[in-house]
Parts: structure tokens; sequence; C-alpha cells
């Protein structure tokens, strides 16, 4: 449950950057080759922001897709998970996205 | 009452853009971590499994064979100090850490226990993270190389299963090739799926307990 761990560290870092004010919404990008699954993240957030200046804050998750070019035909394709293959049959695959892991915003007052 | 969320508030809510990454703090402090060993010129392999691959196993013989070099070892488990004492009783320098309910090693954790080893110069440090093929994936340590260890009694899928833990290795060491003969394990296989989702891997097959393919896994370390 790495999500408990990851989750404590945006609370952590939105709380600093609150500086005493209420935190009202915290906004995250998660791409989707990244191992964390988002019912698992709101589940946890909810858990770590208990006691804290961000406790009943909303939490918004912007899912991002995973992307690679492939270095072979030169493709975009989008990848359902990590194992990288295109189309084409090549595997040598370059990623260019969904490994998003941030803290986007947020909403305090 | 306050026109954004009806929160019956009569101040106005501010919108703060933050952009940083998750875990930051972690990979400041493996930042760290990373400095601090290549200062003492340590080598850190960060050894990842499911629980009962042979990680201990491979270190127990790792450290009689490597016997003229300084190793150290640092032991992850959720609770006891049972492979401590197990790579205690070859008189190599070790600590364990206790995560308690924590399924992984953290860069905090690794720098608390380096502190507590104190790990002479030159040596190559052997971290054994939780046994767990999810969660350790995401946390840098600041080691020089990560190493999966799976056993072929696992299944020869498993580098598909767990993706983004083999997504993360620099070697895959498929261990208890002894094995073999009495379980459904397709090497060949096992060394594709690897590629697929980590091309750049390297993967040795090699037996801890009988020795096989032993010398592979030294001129790696050597080379790390």
């Amino acid at each position: 449950m790495h999500e408990l761990a990851i989750a404590e560290d945006i609370v952590d870092a939105v709380c600093a950057r609150a500086d005493g004010r209420t935190v009202r919404r915290v906004t995250v990008r998660i791409g989707k080759l990244t191992a964390v699954v988002p019912a698992a993240m709101r589940f946890c957030f909810d858990l770590a922001v208990e006691g804290t200046v961000a406790d009943g804050a909303r939490l918004e998750i912007e899912e991002r897709a995973g992307e690679a070019r492939c270095n072979e035909c030169g493709a975009e394709v989008e990848l359902a998970d990590p194992i990288l293959l295109c189309p084409c049959g090549s595997a040598d695959l370059a990623v260019t996205a969904g490994r998003e892991l941030q803290i986007v915003s947020m909403e305090v007052g | 009452m306050c026109a954004t969320c009806g929160c019956g508030h009569t101040h106005s809510h501010v919108e703060i853009t933050l952009e940083q990454k998750v875990l930051a703090k972690n990979d400041e402090l493996a930042a760290a971590n990373r400095t601090f060993l290549e200062s003492r010129e340590i080598t850190a392999i960060n050894l990842m499994s499911s629980p009962g691959s042979g990680k201990t196993t491979l270190l127990e013989r790792t450290i009689h064979d490597l016997a003229g070099r300084e190793l150290a070892v640092i032991e992850g488990d959720q609770e006891t100090q049972l492979d401590a004492e197990r790579i205690r009783s070859t008189g190599c320098p070790v600590v364990q850490i206790n995560t308690g309910a924590g399924c992984h090693l953290d860069a905090a954790m690794l720098r608390d226990a380096i502190d507590r080893l104190q790990p002479v110069r030159r040596a190559l440090l052997f971290v054994e993270n939780v046994g767990n093929l999810v969660c350790p994936a995401l946390f840098d340590l600041g080691e020089r190389g990560k190493v999966v260890v799976i056993s072929v009694t696992e299944g020869t899928d498993k580098p598909l299963k767990y993706p983004y833990m083999f997504a993360t290795a620099d070697l895959v060491v498929v261990n208890k090739v002894d094995l073999m003969p009495y379980v459904d394990f397709d090497l060949g296989a096992c060394r594709a799926h690897v590629a697929s989702v980590n091309p750049k891997a390297e993967v040795l097959a090699l037996s801890a307990t009988r020795g096989d393919n032993l010398n592979s896994w030294y001129d790696w370390l050597a080379a790390a």
C-alpha cells in the first residue's frame, strides 16, 4: 500500500505551503505508468489529511495516459501498461508520457 | 457566503500552483544518500523481490565467496531480526530495519540505517528491501543499482504480472535454477518478458544454494 506513503507526502507538501490556511482542494496528476491506483490514492488521502489543515479537502486527480514513440517506425503509441510494444513489433520505445506523479495545485482559504 | 464553494465564509479562496513532484522529499533524501555513498566510494545495491525468492541465501553465499572484499548489509523486513541474525552469523556487518506496517524502504530509512551501520570506505553495501514486488519500485534509496530477484518456482510470467518493478531493474536474477527439473519454468520466455518491460535489464540465471553461474553475479557486482 505505497499509496499511503505517497498520500502522506502530498499532505506534508501542501500543508507546508498552506502556511496555516485551510486547504480546500488538492489537484494531483497521476500517470498510468506509475503504479499508483487512483481509488487507493483517494482512500489514503482521506486518512492522511486527518488532523491537518487539509482535513476535509477534496482530492482531484488528473489521470495521464501512457504514451511512447517507436524508435523503429516512428509511430506514436498509447500504452495501457508498462509493457513496451509497438504494433510494428518493435519493443524499442521511448516513453513520452504516463510517468507523471505531481502535485499540480491547491485551493486555500 | 463564499462564491467558490458555498462554504459559509466571507473570504475568497486562493488558488496556488505547485507543479512539484510527489515524492520530491524522498528523491531529495535519495540524492543526498547517493552523494554521501559516492563520497565514500561505497557501492549500494538494492535487492528487491517477492518474499521467499532467496535474497538472504544469495547474500549469505555472496558474503562467503567474496571473503576478500569489504561487505555490509542492511536488512529490511516488516518484523523480526531473523534475516539480520543470519547475516550476522557470517561475520558481516549488518543492521535490520523493521518497517512495521510499511511495505517498502524509503530514503530516510536507508540514511538512518547507514548512520547506524557506518560502512567502511569502498564497501559493497547490500540493501535487502522488504519482500514485495509492488511498492519498493517507487522509492529511490540513493543506491547505485537495483536488482530484482525471482525464483523459478514463482512462474515464468512474473515480469508481466509485476511490470512496474521489473521496469526499474538494472539486473534481474533468476534464482533456484537447480529446481528447474521439477517446475514448469521457461527461462527463454522469462527473458523475453523481462525485455518487453525493460529492454535494458540484464538477466542472470543462477542457483545461490548449488552455486550455478555465481561467477556471473560476482562479475556484475565487480562492475557495478
